[in-house]
């Protein structure tokens, strides 16, 4: 209850503090126009934000002089603070790289880009290096038994730990950092091809639609509707189940059906996108000299549609992305995605998912099936920085 | 003209200088503008796009969009100064003591809310009158600016009034507070002619009226010479001369100034008629068409020959770009038929050979729309050679730089830009080479020159009527400004509603009798006569201007 009481009395105090704090800044800048023309809801702003990481900082100290033994009750939060500063510094270090090597285009990209975007393109970049490469960096094999199972993360014998295995090792002892990194070939290769497949299938039917129009459109367009009338998840579960079925009948991995599935089910969204973007396009005049020149339906599309439609369309692909890696990670949670022995972040998460009790006695017994989930979060969110960004750039273009 | 009732200065602008931000380095984009307006005087601002006209009437509100900032100067409005006003002082003054009218009426109301109900947000907001008397007083307005039924358009939506309708209740919102200076930034550039001269008399009207100092930004000299006390010339930023309207016509000292005033004087002489039995280029023949069910035109029938110039002039709505679009096969017609040298063409574009196809071409109104931003200046011109004349590789390039030199641009300099980057006139020469590219016997022209400043628009004519004799093309000219009409054409058709009311040679249509359409047509073009409005007002009375005669015409 008292916490609760404290809050109450920060978010209260901070008012008169905070038209102190302006009053204040207004008199010693001497009426600068950042603090004369400021209103008293941002200086505010300004005040909670403070006291936010005041309260931080002040965890943070506790966090790092508080008694490890018996238990290690800040763990997640100094791992996490940890992670936020090395990413942060990272991504900080990557944009100042970026803003002098490469090529005049590029340089200027990153002389005009958030530290954000460059954390999530740092982000992308070493995953694709890993999953690129992962059969050279992975000190073992995916599906390599080691032993000693359910080895602690941290690598420390104390702990129960052991140096060998950096993070662990899962309950049949298998290498967790061997898994995670093989995980990412597996699962972010997976999700990149169903998503290329995904964003051919729905692109090149929206932009059908969009400029032949007429019965065509409304085929397309009703089917696709209807297919996005029934929920995602539990559709491609129903669709996976049917295909489990044939991939034991025909000898195909049922992977490729996963593949094909999802793919189907994610070219609706692309589809509507492809076709609300194209119809935009094919009222312009340009459009209209190529239809009376003569032009044909493949030099429109690819030629006069395509390339200024490529901005919203990386958007949505990044996007896209995201959603189509966490419905694989989901299926495969549940058990239909992506097969054992291969590798993989959402079986991975389920695999070690009871060891999550332990979290409030062994924090670091805790953070084995975090590991995972938390490489798909880092990834997720990297690419939506970019997204963003891109999306930001796009926008600020059309101007 | 207004009255100078108070010689108190009420504006004040001294070295002012704006700075824009492009490509990461701020450039300057006005260069020390000085500006003085007093109690009830109208400063006209002309100049052509980017000459900073729009800028300098932001920044004396104080204001200046995204991406700029004003480097150095003053600006004083009634002694209070606006440049380091706090937020609040100027939150005051805006809205309250000085008010704005965009070009765009129709995107600049917000379209989610009734007119009366944005029209009474700034007296309500700034404590002048409450929400009903504010009401009262717009109606008021409404009736003052000769809004068609006062008493309730106001409790319209945006879309369901006319566009000239919206820019007077725009004006009656900027004057519902009864403001001290009005900025006019092209209130009636986006209007036809009838509409803008029932516009332009009610705004002077009213401005009048209450003694209201305003700045007219605009970069017609006609319009100008009927609105503005004094003229001062900008150009590229920099203030070229000021003087009083009157002087400033009669008179004008710089090069440049001389040079505005001397665009409308391009004329080419009339071209003698053609012999009787010749056979047309095109010909449209009796042609009735309608978007769905909704008809559109209604037995248009007329004759493009060759190396002659066709202008086809009406308001908005008249008809003349489904024209074009019947002509093109984009609409095929429901009846009647387009012949091409006496052979009947295919309705539909799709059923066309590549040959036809090829014969007429099309230039548009929009350069920005009708040129793909993606492709290269000389892929957009390449393709038409590429694909109707099968030149590839050396071949291809060396015909698209003839079709640079041809529309007179340096085609080293050219050939691999985007259409971004370049000028609107240049845009407009590069939709024209385009046209050229597939060595048509006939192009369709527009509105070609209704988006751009008058000396780039005269460029563009003189162009066009150098490759008219050179290539011996056939133009149909579609335009709802008569001074262009004036400059270029040969024949002259009237369209009004659908149906071609008059036509024949230009001379004979500049000529009385006119049909009564035509009359009004040729009547609402503002002269460079300060005194032209008051006289048409004299002669005509309110109600026989604009689109009260047009509907008074049935």
């Amino acid at each position: 209850m008292s916490t609760w009481m404290m809050i109450l009395a920060v978010v209260v105090a901070a008012a008169p503090v905070a038209w102190a704090m302006r009053a204040g800044l207004q008199s010693a800048t001497g009426n600068a126009p950042k603090w004369r023309d400021m209103p008293l809801s941002v200086a505010y702003g300004y005040v909670i934000g403070a006291v936010i990481l005041a309260w931080l900082a002040y965890t943070y100290y506790l966090s790092v002089t508080a008694e490890r033994t018996p238990v290690d009750t800040y763990f997640f939060f100094r791992t996490a603070v940890h992670g936020f500063v090395l990413f942060a510094a990272a991504a900080w270090v990557f944009r100042l790289l970026g803003q002098y090597v490469g090529t005049a285009g590029t340089r200027k990209l990153f002389r005009n880009m958030p530290v954000t975007a460059a954390f999530g393109i740092l982000v992308i970049l070493i995953y694709a290096i890993v999953s690129i490469f992962a059969g050279l960096i992975a000190p073992y094999g995916q599906e390599e038994v080691l032993g000693s199972a359910n080895v602690v993360p941290g690598g420390n014998p104390a702990m129960g730990g052991n140096p060998e295995f950096p993070l662990g090792t899962d309950q049949i002892g298998r290498d967790i950092l061997s898994r995670l990194i093989y995980g990412a070939q597996n699962t972010v290769g997976i999700a990149f091809a169903t998503t290329c497949l995904a964003f051919f299938i729905g692109g090149s039917l929206g932009f059908l639609a969009a400029t032949l129009q007429g019965w065509l459109d409304q085929v397309i367009s009703r089917t696709v509707d209807v297919l996005m009338a029934i929920p995602a998840l539990i559709f491609a579960l129903l669709l996976m189940t049917i295909a489990t079925v044939w991939a034991n009948e025909f000898g195909i991995n049922r992977t490729y059906f996963m593949v094909v599935i999802i793919a189907v089910i994610d070219s609706t969204r692309v589809f509507r996108l492809a076709r609300a973007v194209g119809l935009n396009i094919v009222v312009m005049d340009y459009i209209e000299a190529a239809k009376l020149r003569g032009e044909g339906l493949g030099y429109l599309i690819f030629k006069e549609i395509l390339p200024n439609a490529t901005a919203p369309l990386l958007a949505e692909f990044g996007l896209r992305f995201c959603f189509v890696f966490l419905t694989i990670a989901s299926l495969s949670f549940l058990g239909v995605g992506i097969q054992p022995p291969l590798a993989d972040w959402g079986t991975m998460v389920r695999d070690l998912s009871q060891f999550i009790n332990f979290a409030a006695f062994a924090p670091q017994v805790a953070s084995a099936p975090l590991l995972a989930a938390g490489a798909i979060a880092l990834l997720t969110v990297a690419v939506n920085f970019v997204v963003d960004w891109m999306l930001h750039k796009s926008s600020g273009l059309k101007e | 003209m207004a009255q100078l009732m108070d010689n108190d200065l009420l504006l004040k602008v001294r070295g002012l200088k704006i700075e824009g931000r492009a490509d990461e380095t701020w450039n300057q984009i006005v260069n020390g503008v000085d500006l003085d307006l007093k109690k009830g005087e109208v400063l006209g601002l002309i100049g052509e796009s980017g000459a900073g006209k729009s800028t300098v009437g932001l920044a004396s509100m104080g204001f200046t969009r995204d991406g700029c900032r004003i480097s150095g100067g003053s600006v004083e409005f009634d002694g209070i100064d606006l440049v380091n006003a706090s937020a609040n002082v100027k939150r005051q003054l805006l809205g309250k003591r000085i008010a704005y009218v965009a070009q765009s009426a129709a995107a600049s109301f917000n379209p989610a809310h009734k007119l009366i109900d944005q029209h009474t947000e700034g007296p309500t907001q700034h404590g002048v009158m409450s929400k009903s008397e504010s009401e009262n007083d717009g109606i008021e307005l409404y009736r003052k600016l000769r809004l068609p039924d006062p008493d309730s358009i106001g409790f319209r939506y945006p879309h369901q009034v006319s566009g000239g309708q919206l820019q007077r209740a725009m004006t009656a919102m900027a004057m519902a507070c009864r403001p001290d200076l009005i900025i006019f930034d092209e209130p009636t550039t986006a209007l036809d002619v009838t509409t803008q001269i029932e516009v332009l008399a009610s705004i002077r009207e009213i401005v009048e009226e209450y003694n209201t100092a305003a700045i007219y930004i605009t970069h017609d000299l006609a319009v100008v010479a009927q609105m503005a006390d004094k003229i001062k010339v900008l150009l590229k930023g920099d203030e070229v001369e000021e003087a009083d309207t009157r002087t400033m016509l009669s008179a004008p000292k710089e090069d440049y100034t001389k040079s505005l005033w001397a665009v409308r004087s391009f004329e080419r002489p009339q071209k003698p008629p053609v012999a009787v039995d010749a056979t047309p280029v095109v010909r449209v023949h009796n042609v009735t068409a309608a978007y769905g069910t909704v008809p559109v035109l209604h037995d248009v029938s007329f004759d493009i020959h060759e190396g002659r110039t066709v202008a086809v002039v009406g308001e908005s709505g008249s008809g003349k770009s489904t024209t074009a679009r019947c002509i093109t096969g984009l609409l095929p017609p429901k009846q009647g038929h387009i012949e091409f040298d006496g052979q009947p063409l295919p309705l539909d574009y799709r059923k066309r050979t590549k040959d036809q196809l090829r014969q007429a071409q099309m230039i548009y109104q929009m350069a920005d729309t009708a040129l793909n931003p993606r492709s290269k200046i000389g892929d957009i011109i390449g393709r038409p050679v590429e694909f109707y004349l099968g030149l590839k590789g050396a071949a291809k390039r060396k015909r698209v730089e003839e079709l640079l030199d041809q529309i007179e641009l340096e085609p080293s300099q050219y050939i691999d830009r985007l259409p971004s980057e370049l000028s609107g006139g240049q845009k407009q020469r590069i939709g024209i080479a385009r046209a050229l590219a597939a060595e048509p016997k006939f192009i369709i022209c527009d509105e070609v020159t209704s988006a751009l400043d008058q000396l780039v628009a005269e460029g563009i004519l003189r162009l066009l009527a150098k490759l008219q004799d050179d290539l011996k093309l056939s133009y149909m000219f579609i335009t709802h400004d008569l001074a262009t009409v004036k400059a270029i054409a040969d024949e002259v058709v009237v369209m009004k509603d659908g149906k071609v009311v008059e036509q024949g040679l230009k001379n004979d249509m500049f000529q009385p009798p006119h049909h009564p359409y035509t009359d009004l047509l040729l009547s609402s073009v503002p002269e460079m006569d300060p005194d032209w409005l008051d006289n048409l007002l004299a002669e005509r009375g309110v109600d026989n201007i604009g689109d009260a005669a047009v509907d008074k015409m049935g």
